[in-house]
């Protein structure tokens, strides 16, 4: 299982939690289980996500491997200029 | 991506030979988005709404139609409506279908034979409006009761009982505020407000379409980012990827609002009615009144200090306005507000509402310069009312590795302290201020990303190399992707060309934005160097009859790998390249590759004004940029990026803002009602880099782009507020604002 650390306005669809649990191997993975596990963040991950792994920030890895012990956290889709 | 072989000694990489453009742009000969032509070409003229929101009631072109040299006009109903929202929007920004929902924004366009006859001709089309109910300001937009810009567009996250004008709605964050605030000694609460800002680019959006009458097309632009161009005409005009062919000219300035369209299926949809090809390009108050100025904003803070300078809480709401469509900028100021600090409790609000105003676009770390004004300001009063010095108080409140950020990762290696502490060695911090001075200080945060990249390297037969990348350079990226491919294959910089390639000529490239091009385009390079080493070592090794892994690169030369592979004189790159043709055929190398690992990027930024306190004008004395830029590839254009940062900044301080009268319509289109700064406003702008590596490149590259941006907006605050003896609270910081708040 991975924790994945969710942004404020997501726990809505979380039953309040701003950490779930899911199992996933990979990105792509993670946002499978998501929608899921938590139907109400499909629209989001559909518009677009970034994940941070350890720090490291991934905006459409899919195939990016995820340990469980690995910080998680599900960001907005990064934009720039 | 995993690191693999970080290089750390440099020949090539880090000297500033002379720029490859430089020739050409200062003797007008580079080729520019207005300087294309084609044989037959007709010009594109578009009739833009005088009012700030109406409905479209009809529109007759038959008089426009008729008269003799016209060869096209259209509507928006010559549109297909798109789908999908964004495009969409993309859509509906570019030609207006049912309503117009900014002054500016387009209804009709024409082709003709002359630009006079174009004019006549918009001249003729007869436009029936119903003026509607409009509003500019995002807080008055928010309010319950204020005029619908566009109904329905609020996304699953905004709660319900808001007005219909609020389409998007993020909280991030981290700890017990309540419990925080309780542990400070001082809590300060202040709103702010910022001016929607245009990039200020001197190139005005121009292009040429070419659509023939077997369905293909081409397209001139001068954009960040061909390859979505690309996309997103393809997209509206129904047409196929592989039949529209897109060729970026060079580009006078981009700054984030050249990565979207606003002409070019336009131009497009009028060259496919004519027959003939059609060039548009934007005088300087369709560029104000009709591409995309920054957000707007509104901003509360609160933030608590301990009497010994230890940030206890920070609580941010932020409420900006992209204009009269949807945006997600708030998201990245929301995250980025207080990404400067550890803190135990922290949590930003953001909010975006529509108005009536011209969709926004991006412009440098999009979102980031006005939350960090907010919150830098904030501090900086704490320092002042706790008699603290700022920059110890930075220091002591900085995020580090192992930090848990206000946006919810933990930092790695970050370069922050470094530059804090750059910035305490250096003479500007303790220089002397004279009467009406004042310092200020601010520290900025930005993400920067990687993206789709490809880029292809042959190796001529002469020994010369060329490189092609598939991005518009915007800021030296032809000189430091020549530095970084001379550097892997071990040959002179001079014997590199690095050309821009077009739509059909290369794999999809992202667009020139998040500070993504010298990173991202420079890793691809390097791989690509390494593929074609590769195939010149098997070259050699076959030359000595001998294991390709038994050949070593080096100083642009194979060699054997040791004293069991043989003894042969090295074989130049030169030498390999002229016979290609009897030993395999040409060589070249590729790569392609969607890039991660960018690492984010902190700046810090220290200037000193002297404020007049009788005309309340500014005039900045002193200034200096410390950026940690990873490994710097050629230092005059990283330097150029953090003055240009400078230089803007000082603009949106000061002077820079979109004003709009009670009609709603923009009254300062115009570089001489909008005021950006010119070289005699400017002191020099000192850089100091600080090269931490970034351990996602093999050079250690970072972007450095976007960051130099996001300080100078408290930094100016700062130093202004110390220098007039109160608190600034909304940018600009005009002589008219300044002088209100000395009469309190």
């Amino acid at each position: 299982m991975v924790k994945v650390k969710l942004w404020g306005s997501l726990r809505h669809w979380t039953d309040g939690q701003s950490v779930v649990e899911v199992e996933a191997k990979t990105f792509k993975d993670l946002l499978d289980r998501l929608c899921e596990t938590y139907p109400g963040l499909a629209p989001q991950i559909r518009r677009g996500v970034s994940m941070s792994l350890d720090g490291v920030i991934y905006r459409e890895a899919w195939f990016q491997e995820i340990r469980p012990d690995s910080e998680v956290v599900l960001m907005p889709f990064m934009q720039g200029g | 991506m995993a690191l693999d072989q970080p290089k750390r000694e440099f020949r090539y990489v880090g000297t500033r030979p002379n720029r490859p453009d430089g020739v050409d742009k200062v003797t007008g000969r580079a080729q520019y988005g207005a300087d294309m032509t084609a044989p037959g070409m007709l010009t594109g003229a578009i009739l833009r709404s005088p009012h700030p929101h109406a409905k479209i009631v009809s529109i007759d072109t038959s008089a426009a139609a008729a008269i003799p040299g016209v060869r096209a006009v259209i509507t928006g109903a010559d549109f297909a409506r798109p789908d999908d929202n964004f495009l969409r929007d993309v859509q509906e920004n570019c030609m207006a279908r049912e309503k117009v929902l900014y002054d500016g924004h387009a209804v009709a366009a024409v082709a003709a034979t002359s630009a006079a006859i174009a004019k006549a001709a918009l001249k003729a089309i007869k436009v029936t409006y119903q003026a509607l109910p409009h509003v500019t300001d995002v807080d008055a937009a928010m309010k319950p009761g204020a005029p619908v810009v566009q109904a329905g567009r609020a996304l699953e996250n905004v709660p319900g009982g808001m007005s219909d004008n609020v389409t998007n709605a993020c909280e991030f964050g981290h700890g017990d505020l309540d419990a925080g605030f309780a542990k400070a000694d001082l809590v300060i609460d202040r709103s702010f407000k910022t001016a929607a800002t245009h990039q200020g680019y001197i190139e005005p959006h121009a292009c040429l379409a070419s659509v023939t009458a077997d369905g293909k097309a081409d397209l001139w632009c001068c954009t960040q980012g061909h390859f979505f161009v690309r996309t997103l005409c393809s997209a509206i005009m129904g047409m196929e990827a592989s039949q529209l062919r897109v060729t970026p000219s060079e580009i006078g300035g981009g700054f984030g609002g050249k990565t979207t369209v606003f002409i070019e299926p336009v131009a497009l949809a009028l060259s496919k009615m004519a027959g003939r090809p059609v060039k548009i390009v934007m005088a300087r108050d369709e560029v104000f009144r009709a591409t995309g100025p920054t957000v707007s904003s509104s901003m509360d803070v609160r933030i608590g200090m301990t009497k010994d300078g230890r940030i206890t809480a920070g609580e941010a709401n932020l409420r900006y306005s992209g204009g009269a469509f949807p945006c997600g900028t708030v998201d990245m100021g929301a995250q980025a507000a207080f990404a400067a600090y550890d803190l135990a409790a922290v949590r930003t609000y953001g909010w975006n509402a529509l108005t009536n105003r011209p969709k926004e676009a991006a412009y440098r770390a999009p979102g980031a310069p006005q939350a960090i004004y907010a919150v830098e300001s904030v501090v900086d009063e704490l320092c002042q009312k706790l008699g603290l010095d700022p920059l110890m108080v930075r220091l002591k409140n900085a995020a580090k590795k192992g930090t848990l950020s206000s946006y919810g990762p933990t930092f790695n290696e970050i370069g922050l302290e470094a530059t804090l502490q750059a910035a305490k060695a250096h003479p500007h911090y303790t220089a002397p201020l004279g009467k009406n001075q004042g310092r200020g200080l601010s520290c900025g945060f930005w993400f920067n990303f990687g993206g789709n990249t490809c880029v292809s390297l042959n190796i001529n037969t002469d020994g010369t190399v060329g490189v092609t990348e598939g991005n518009p350079d915007i800021g030296g990226s032809r000189a430091s992707i020549s530095l970084m491919a001379a550097e892997e294959l071990g040959i002179p910089y001079e014997n590199i060309r690095t050309i821009v390639a077009d739509t059909n000529s290369l794999g999809f490239n992202d667009v020139t934005d998040g500070s993504r091009v010298t990173f991202a385009v420079g890793l691809a390079t390097i791989k690509a160097a390494r593929d074609a080493i590769g195939k010149m070592k098997a070259r050699a090794a076959k030359f000595w009859g001998i294991d390709e892994e038994a050949v070593n690169w080096v100083d642009g030369a194979a060699v054997p790998a040791g004293p069991n592979a043989g003894k042969f004189p090295p074989l130049s790159l030169a030498e390999i390249a002229a016979v290609s043709p009897q030993t395999g055929g040409p060589i070249a190398g590729h790569y392609e590759v969607n890039v991660d690992g960018a690492g984010v990027s902190f700046g810090v930024h220290l200037v000193d004004v002297e404020v007049d306190p009788e005309t309340g004008f500014t005039k900045v004395l002193r200034y200096t940029v410390f950026q940690d830029a990873g490994k710097a590839v050629h230092p005059d254009y990283v330097e150029g990026q953090m003055q240009g940062g400078a230089v803007q900044g000082i603009g949106w301080a000061l002077n820079e803002e979109y004003i709009y009268g009670a009609d709603g319509r923009l009254q300062n289109p115009g570089f001489l009602d909008y005021r950006i700064p010119v070289a005699s406003d400017l002191p020099k702008i000192d850089t100091v880099i600080l090269e931490i590596p970034n351990p996602g490149h093999p050079y250690g590259v970072r972007g450095v782009g976007e960051t130099p941006i996001v300080p100078p907006l408290a930094a100016i605050a700062n130093a202004v507020s110390r220098a007039a003896g109160v608190r600034l609270t909304e940018l600009p910081m005009s002589p008219p604002r300044i002088l209100a708040a000395l009469k309190g």
